[in-house]
């Protein structure tokens, strides 16, 4: 029998206050995929991120998360869908007054009954998973970016989520920082089977993480084409793809 | 200088001489829109970078595959090229000035808009304390004693400072109209009364809303740009409970306090006044201060205190949480914050006053 998949989406349109960006989004995610969602920039990538995490409401359309109807199911089952996701923002979204240690151990009190030294071994052992070890006392301004990042992926997978979501993880990263990370988003889909779901338009972090993906293409509003992204490169099905792709290379069909 | 000429679909246009932007190009858009151009140098002494925004002005609606380029300087045809690369656009909605009954009309809904949304705000508010009640309210009580910290203690010293600069204009201009009466020992009376009344309370509430109203603002404002509510939202805590609770409880906590704290410095700037420049003994005036002391007045005074410092807290933290994405939201929303609490500061003294003069307190 063929499994469920992670993520359904069916006719979805996003958009903010009635505004349509997006429309006729079908798409499906497994378990265990990496999956890019692709675009150019103002695609409306963050947005379908924002309405497949329940930030905003879809403007049409259905999201199944785990068989649950995400969109119309109450907010205490949602709450436990988005008790099994963790989310990497693009600024890392760190709470300012408090320690890193404190940080990732945030949503383990308000979920778990786990006394303070079981939280503080997870919290260490979340750091060491990012290689953030000793790091726990410092404050995010004193850290750089890219460690900003890694500790929020701490923070993100502190309850062991079975979906991971990544907001332009390359953003504001030097290569090496970026690369680090994909190799971290790959050990963590290789290591836990977790379901990681990217939005970027890095091409480099597309061709070595990507397993599948979606290309939003901002000319006709819709999903313009689906696939593993090197398979997409090798047989381009438009040309809005191909110039995303090869870095505006000339298309010739 | 700048010559056309018209063959058929196709308009050449002679360029020649010092090229300078004054030149005048007179094409109408319906004139070139469908036909090919032809833009030929002919010995251009000099041109800038003024000219080639005349010609594109010109001819902008031109698409790139009609227009030819012959004999024109490398730079000018380089630059044309790149300015002609993009299609031309027309203004999608271009901002339409609405008529005045609409402009009212939406106006008025905006309006409706905002309290509905404020009225939720609150009722989110209430129901955090509601769980706070019952305990199932979620804030780490480290935030609060740093909260606690910064809109107490570290208040202490403007509040005293600006309460005794009021006791003393109070004691000023009482004691000069006193004077005409030859009464101006009751100067400690006017100062006790105002002060316990309702100038401590206002003075405290119109420094914490300038300095911690506006913080409270410009901090959650920031955590809206750095997307940590977003955070909070997805890991499923309340951020009325996590932000505006910790918040809430700080100031309703402290305001009493430093109200009383503002009594006793205004009532002591009067008295540095009155023994000072009115030559009015000390003791004197220690004796009409306590006589003019009621508690009912202190009463109502802490009362409009309590009440100053949650629409300080509501509204700083409601126009933090509504903060938008950018630098500029956060310094907009900061502003919002302490206009509204002073304006409905003021607004809730007229109602409160009304209701005390009802009851007869």
């Amino acid at each position: 029998m063929k499994q469920d998949p992670m993520i359904r989406v069916k006719n979805l349109s996003i958009g903010y206050d009635g505004k349509v960006i997006m429309k006729d989004l079908s798409f499906d995610i497994s378990k265990g995929d990496i999956f890019i969602i692709m675009g150019g920039s103002g695609c409306g990538k963050s947005t379908l991120l924002r309405t497949l995490t329940g930030l905003i409401p879809a403007q049409s359309g259905q999201i199944w998360i785990q068989g649950i109807d995400f969109i119309n199911t109450n907010s205490k089952e949602k709450l436990e869908i988005m008790k099994h996701s963790g989310i990497l923002y693009q600024s890392g979204a760190l709470f300012s007054s408090m320690t890193l240690a404190e940080n990732v151990a945030l949503p383990l009190q308000q979920y778990t009954s786990y006394s303070q030294d079981k939280i503080s071994q997870i919290v260490a052992f979340k750091l060491a998973l990012v290689g953030l070890s000793g790091y726990e006392d410092y404050y995010p301004s004193e850290i750089s970016g890219g460690m900003r990042k890694r500790a929020g992926l701490a923070r993100a997978l502190a309850l062991d989520p079975e979906i991971v979501y990544f907001d332009e993880p390359s953003a504001g990263l030097d290569p090496v920082s970026s690369k680090n990370l994909d190799d971290l988003i790959l050990e963590i889909n290789r290591t836990l089977g977790t379901t990681i779901i990217v939005v970027t338009h890095e091409l480099s972090s597309i061709f070595s993480i990507g397993k599948n993906s979606i290309f939003l293409d901002k000319t006709v509003r819709t999903i313009s084409a689906k696939g593993n992204p090197n398979e997409l490169l090798k047989n381009p099905p438009n040309q809005q793809v191909y110039e995303f792709l090869t870095r505006g290379a000339q298309y010739e069909k | 200088m700048i010559e056309i000429k018209t063959k058929g679909d196709c308009v050449i246009c002679i360029l020649e001489g010092v090229l300078n932007g004054t030149e005048h190009i007179d094409v109408s858009a319906s004139q070139v829109s469908n036909k090919k151009i032809q833009l030929v140098g002919q010995n251009i002494d000099s041109w800038n970078t003024d000219f080639v925004i005349t010609l594109f002005n010109a001819f902008k609606q031109v698409s790139k595959e009609n227009i030819t380029y012959s004999n024109l300087p490398k730079g000018m045809e380089q630059l044309l090229r790149l300015a002609f690369q993009t299609p031309y656009k027309e203004e999608e909605n271009p901002p339409q000035k609405l008529p005045f009954l609409e402009f009212i009309g939406e106006y008025g809904l905006r309006f409706c808009r905002s309290v509905k949304k404020g009225t939720m705000f609150i009722r989110e508010c209430l129901s955090s304390w509601g769980r706070q009640l019952i305990g199932k309210a979620v804030y780490r009580s480290k935030d609060f004693w740093m909260i606690l910290a910064d809109c107490g203690p570290k208040s202490i010293l403007i509040v005293s400072l600006i309460s005794f600069m009021v006791g003393l204009i109070l004691a000023f201009v009482g004691a000069i109209q006193l004077k005409t009466f030859g009464a101006q020992i009751y100067v400690a009376s006017l100062v006790t009364i105002g002060m316990t009344r309702i100038m401590g309370a206002i003075m405290t509430g119109v420094i914490m809303a300038g300095r911690t109203g506006a913080s409270y603002a410009a901090t959650i404002g920031t955590m809206q740009v750095n997307e940590e509510l977003d955070a909070l939202q997805t890991m499923g805590i309340s951020r009325t409970d996590f932000l505006v609770l910790p918040r809430m409880n700080a100031l309703l906590l402290s305001m009493p306090i430093l109200i009383l704290l503002s009594d006793i410095m205004g009532i002591v700037g009067g008295c540095f006044v009155c023994v000072l420049f009115w030559d009015i003994p000390l003791a004197e005036y220690i004796k009409y201060a306590v006589n003019s002391f009621y508690l009912t007045n202190f009463l109502v005074g802490v009362f409009h205190g309590i009440v100053f410092g949650l629409i300080i807290a509501l509204c700083g933290c409601y126009f933090g949480v509504n903060c938008g994405r950018n630098a500029d939201s956060v310094g907009t929303a900061t502003t919002q914050a302490v206009v509204y609490a002073i304006v409905w500061m003021i607004v809730m003294t007229g109602i409160l006053t009304a209701i005390c003069e009802g009851l007869g307190v």
